[in-house]
């Protein structure tokens, strides 16, 4: 019983660290696409992230300087994004792409220009990297069975940025459903033309909304470079910002749905990777191929089947043209 | 160094084109990047000395998805590039073609095996280096519970995996070696962050040293263990450096050498077609002691590594190789 009780602490604990950079980008994208811009690009815009901010941290030593500048460099991108297709109405598709590409080049080309290390950054230690918060108490009662792990193990021991993004989402929903902006932002989303009519800039409104995600995706790269490994890598995000637009769509581009998506996919990630190799009962032993092709199994029979039609923003996608 | 000796010895077939003033040798690395601190970063070594020693400059390119290989192999031959290392198992099939197409270009494919006139097939038996770390993993070990991370799932790492599941058990008959492979795609070389959750893992499950073979997906392994407090073991190129105090050894491969010999021997003259397999015999294997790592190792674990290294050598024991039939007795 013990044993099966820490496995499952063991793999929670796990599916959390593994959502996280998930979480933060498919906020990043409710901002983004509710406002009626595609976010394609939040894979580059947290590449981008996870490089400026392993390369701060490298040079000065702070990880706070790392996340402010990850941050300014991901809005950075994101308002590159919003000039080319809110600006110039340019396909939001394509720009998102070339953030991406722009992301995976740029990054290795600076990396080698500066580390001489291949892309890589060096290795970050010490206050270079966000480090794991311990929940006080957390040591005295990891012996008090069940609540005692959970509490030790699964709530306590992550770092701030784990905890940023489980934040992220209250947020981001208090912020779309609850505020004046929200209630403009999903407007402008469904229907530009009514906001233009009452006055309020459409342009601006979509501006502030990528800057959002910006923010946002900086976090989550903050979060791969410094937090959950130690140091940039090329390509490092590894298709997660596709894996979150994934989760966006999933989750209908609402907050609470796509973080049970995030989670989800975090989940059979995390229980891949615990089952590989291991004995199970009646079954015996699974290939590992099967338990890699399982989250991608499961999404596409839960997209078949159990979430019924996800309806995007109605004018995502399409520029808004004032006079026609 | 048994193994420069053999390939400078074998001075045959000397072809004339092949002075130092022409010679336009050339490198392709795979997906890893040159600077995976692993293999491909042992192959630039190579060259780099190479280039160093001799003042003759060399082409590179990286592969960056696995459509490029083919054509960057065969752009090298076409732009009379004189002898192509290619790196890597995955560029065989590039090799292959682009030897056909361009007899008269030599070719030195590094970890696997193209049979080509024209093609010089650099293996190594990765199980004979991979027991030896295994022994040391197990010797470490308080829990006598080891592991081991796999890039991605192929023969060629199944070698280095069942080579370490013996090691382990000849030191420890009881000792029990989890295994997990990261992926099944070329990006699993490439996943630190999956690396590092598999480390976990095997922690949560007891393990405390843990022995990958992956890449750069390495990094997130190593990271692991230092945040954890266990061992890890490192792989081709000696890190023992990464992370002093928790990288207990390094299984290295000597492909720098192979890389320089390559180059060399296509200098001098001597450069010769057909397969080199390089075990601890020729050196081509090994583990890595050195000053960053002295003091994890203790003086019984290096004698009994010492002692199975040559017994190994000679012939004494005999490590399974999971090539051979594809599959892994110790295992079961």
């Amino acid at each position: 019983m013990n044993d099966v009780l820490l496995m499952l602490v063991s793999i929670l604990d796990s599916t959390i660290r593994v959502s996280t950079p998930l979480i933060l980008c498919a906020m990043a994208g409710v901002f983004s696409e509710r406002s009626g811009i595609v976010d394609i690009g939040l894979e580059g815009k947290m590449l981008a992230g996870a490089f400026a901010a392993a390369a701060t941290a490298a040079v000065t030593g702070s990880a706070w300087l790392g996340l402010g500048c990850a941050i300014i460099v991901s809005v950075g991108m994101a308002l590159l994004h919003g000039f080319a297709c809110i600006t110039h109405r340019g396909n939001q598709v394509v720009s998102g792409l070339a953030i991406n590409i722009l992301a995976s080049g740029l990054t290795v080309t600076l990396g080698i220009a500066w580390f001489a290390q291949g892309g890589q950054t060096p290795q970050l230690s010490g206050d270079a990297r966000f480090a794991a918060l311990e929940f006080p108490g957390a040591a005295a009662v990891a012996d008090v069975p069940v609540i005692g792990a959970i509490y030790s193990e699964l709530l306590s021991g992550h770092n701030l940025l784990v905890y940023l993004a489980l934040l992220a989402v209250p947020l981001t929903w208090w912020v779309i459903f609850r505020s004046r902006f929200g209630l403009r932002l999903r407007a402008v989303g469904e229907n530009p033309q009514a906001v233009d009519t009452a006055g309020i800039s459409v342009a601006w409104l979509r501006y502030r909304a990528v800057m959002c995600a910006g923010i946002l995706c900086g976090i989550a790269g903050t979060y791969l470079s410094t937090a959950q490994n130690a140091a940039f890598l090329k390509d490092m995000s590894a298709g997660k910002g596709y894996i979150a637009l994934a989760a966006l769509i999933f989750g209908k581009w609402h907050p609470k749905a796509a973080l049970f998506a995030c989670l989800l996919f975090g989940f059979l990630e995390a229980l891949s990777v615990r089952l590989q190799g291991v004995q199970l009962p009646v079954i015996g032993e699974v290939p590992v191929q099967l338990m890699q092709a399982l989250p991608y199994v499961l999404t596409v029979i839960l997209l078949a089947g159990f979430i019924g039609k996800a309806i995007a923003p109605k004018a995502i996608g399409i520029p808004y043209n004032k006079e026609r | 160094m048994k193994f420069q000796l053999l390939a400078l010895s074998a001075a045959v077939a000397i072809s004339a084109s092949a002075t130092a003033a022409d010679l336009k040798p050339a490198v392709v690395f795979d997906m890893g990047g040159k600077f995976d601190k692993s293999f491909n970063e042992g192959v630039y070594n190579g060259v780099e000395r190479f280039r160093k020693e001799t003042g003759i400059k060399y082409k590179e390119f990286e592969v960056t998805n696995p459509a490029q290989r083919e054509q960057a192999v065969r752009k090298m031959a076409q732009r009379k590039a004189d002898p192509v290392i290619s790196v890597g198992f995955a560029q065989a099939s590039a090799v292959e073609k682009a030897s056909k197409a361009y007899p008269d270009t030599r070719f030195t494919i590094i970890d696997m095996v193209v049979d080509q006139p024209n093609v010089q097939s650099v293996v190594f038996k990765e199980q004979e280096g991979s027991f030896l770390v295994g022994m040391l993993a197990a010797m470490k070990s308080e829990s006598k519970v080891v592991s081991f991370v796999g890039g991605m799932d192929i023969p060629l790492i199944r070698r280095f995996n069942c080579g370490y599941v013996q090691g382990a058990k000849y030191a420890v008959s009881n000792a029990e070696v989890i295994s997990n492979m990261t992926g099944t795609t070329p990006s699993a070389w490439n996943d630190p962050g999956k690396g590092g959750e598999l480390a976990k893992s095997q922690f949560d499950r007891g393990s405390d040293v843990v022995f990958a073979a992956a890449g750069a997906t390495g990094a997130g392994v190593y990271q692991a263990a230092k945040d954890a407090g266990k061992f890890a073991i490192g792989v081709d190129s000696n890190q023992n450096h990464l992370h002093p105090g928790t990288m207990l050894t390094s299984m290295t491969k000597q492909v720098d050498i192979a890389a320089y010999n390559s180059f060399k021997a296509a200098q001098d003259g001597s450069w010769k077609p057909g397969i080199n397999v390089l075990g601890l015999a020729e050196g081509g294997v090994d583990w890595a002691l050195d000053e960053h790592n002295k003091d994890l190792i203790t003086p019984e674990m290096k004698a009994a590594v010492e002692q199975a290294k040559a017994d190994i050598i000679a012939g004494k024991i005999v490590v399974h190789d999971y090539m051979a039939d594809n599959t892994c007795p110790a295992m079961n």
